[in-house]
């Protein structure tokens, strides 16, 4: 029964990147390499460093690591800001009013095509690509925390009136619960959207990291590192998503309806 | 009425702030200019210069035809996957890999692949925008009575059928909600396929032209605002759409 349960979830996969293997094998295509080709590429390219380096190569410390940095450091900044704006604009009717529709304007703004304009803004290389990536997530995670936080529930709020919760409790202990599991959507579709301004930002205008590594790859035609580069991506995308599935589920295990944080509809903004 | 004018003040007020500043000199006029020539431009670029329509026209058809696309990979997929939990459980092992990848990722491979035309604009832009209308239709099949299906079933319906008189109608209030996602994600990535490969006509290759060379800031700000614009239209035009054609559906999604 374990068998066929692990073969039902991961039987096709398995399957088809066997498919892959054989197919690009007979086939012999210079454009695509067989995963087992790739992945063995990945392994030259990032794990055989020396022993003082924890085996992580040069090419790790140059471009893994920083794009990372940018990836998370981005992403802070836009949670910390974008969860209190948002508190206090789902808080209070008026801004909601006055603010909502400008940030939703914002937020449907082609942020990529901004970053010829955050290019001359700010230096070139880290700065420029943290402002965009902040730019391009922060709306997201401003948006989806007022909307939880305009829901806070009617009888909490007597209730806490009534017993009189003073500013702080009333923040941290009945606004903020009640907003959370909008604020984790929200952040979640903030990170996906992190790591497209990384890599957009670093294609653009950068001397590092792994958006710049796809395009030198494609420019020297080195199909092993592009492919290598996107299967990094692709892993990155698929831990990051299922790291903070796992923080949601643990932190909301108390709320009901949590069930499905993966239903799309419970997060605005585009992924 | 009163609420959308309240919802003017934000704009305004940032329009204002900017102005000012540049008026100031808090902003260097030709890296970031003002809205009084950034807004002009825009409208100018819209109304007077035959090459920047042609652009718009090119990028807002290869986002339509990618949006359709992809709306026509994902309702099919979308249905037999919503009623085939086995299948379901295989496919989405495969697509909870595929789906944080984004779609940039895989612009070098692609316009190696196909040339930095619109074959690779479309295909980029499909990729990006099939999901949202994916899970939006497989998850409104999950929350489809099984009263229905099974009354379909007694009166003999087939699989095929329950699913295209059945399931289809149930799920397209939760369908249009997908694509209007999708469709805001298949217009940036048209756009940024276009600033980052160049080449083929289009809103992001006319960006790219601007910023790179002479530094054009105020082309830059003007094809950005106008790509600003069409989002929003988009989005707001297949929201009304969603709710004149099925208002009888509760909203689950607002805004």
């Amino acid at each position: 029964m374990r068998v066929r349960n692990f073969l039902g979830r991961w039987g096709l996969l398995i399957a088809l990147v066997l498919a892959w293997e054989v197919s690009a094998r007979l086939a012999g295509s210079v454009f695509f390499l067989p995963p087992g080709e790739i992945l063995v590429h990945a392994w030259q390219l990032w794990l055989t460093g020396p022993a003082e380096q924890l085996w992580l190569t040069d090419a790790v410390y140059a471009d893994v690591l920083p794009s990372l940095g940018r990836l998370f450091g981005g992403w802070l900044i836009s949670a910390v800001l974008g969860v209190l704006i948002g508190l206090a604009l789902g808080r209070s009717r008026r801004a909601t009013e006055y603010f909502g529709p400008l940030l939703d304007f914002f937020r449907s703004l082609p942020t990529p095509a901004l970053v010829p304009l955050f290019m001359v803004l700010f230096a070139l290389g880290t700065p420029m690509q943290l402002a965009t990536i902040v730019f391009g997530t922060v709306f997201t995670v401003v948006l989806n925390t007022a909307d939880g936080a305009g829901s806070v529930d009617p009888v909490k709020r007597h209730t806490a009136q009534a017993f009189r919760i003073g500013p702080w409790g009333w923040w941290t202990r009945i606004v903020l619960p009640a907003a959370s599991p909008k604020i984790f959507a929200g952040l979640r579709v903030s990170l996906s959207q992190a790591l497209i301004l990384m890599v957009v930002s670093e294609m653009v205008g950068s001397s590092s990291g792994l958006g710049y590594r796809l395009v030198y790859a494609q420019q020297q035609f080195e199909f092993a590192d592009l492919w290598a580069g996107i299967v990094l991506l692709a892993l990155l995308g698929y831990l990051l998503n299922n790291a903070l599935l796992a923080v949601q589920r643990r932190a909301l295990s108390w709320q009901r309806g949590a069930e499905n944080p993966e239903n799309p509809a419970r997060a605005k903004g585009r992924a | 009425m009163a609420r959308a004018l309240r919802g003017l003040v934000g704009p305004l007020a940032l329009l204002a702030v900017w102005e000012l500043a540049a008026a100031l000199g808090l902003l260097d006029r030709h890296y970031l200019p003002p809205p009084s020539v950034v807004l002009p431009r825009a409208i100018q670029l819209l109304t007077a210069d035959s090459d920047f329509l042609l652009d718009t026209i090119a990028t807002l058809l290869t986002f339509l035809i990618a949006l359709g696309i992809s709306a026509l990979i994902a309702i099919p997929l979308g249905l037999l996957l919503g009623s085939a939990r086995p299948a379901r459980r295989a496919v989405l092992t495969v697509v909870e890999f595929l789906r944080p990848l984004p779609a940039v990722a895989l612009l070098p491979l692609f316009m190696v692949l196909l040339g930095s035309g619109p074959e690779t604009k479309i295909t980029l832009a499909t990729y990006a925008a099939v999901w949202p209308i994916l899970f939006n239709t497989m998850y409104a099949l999950d929350e489809m009575d099984p009263l229905y299906t099974d009354l379909a079933r007694s009166f003999g319906f087939g699989r095929v059928r329950t699913a295209f008189t059945v399931a289809l109608p149930h799920a397209a209030p939760f369908v249009a909600t997908g694509i209007r996602v999708s469709a805001s994600i298949a217009l940036v990535v048209v756009v940024v396929v276009e600033l980052i490969a160049g080449g083929a006509r289009g809103v992001g290759t006319f960006i790219l032209e601007a910023s790179s060379g002479a530094g054009r800031m105020d082309l830059v700000l003007a094809g950005t605002v106008v790509v600003g614009l069409l989002g929003y239209l988009i989005n707001s035009g297949l929201g009304l759409a969603r709710r004149k054609a099925f208002g009888w559906a509760e909203s689950r999604e607002e805004l």
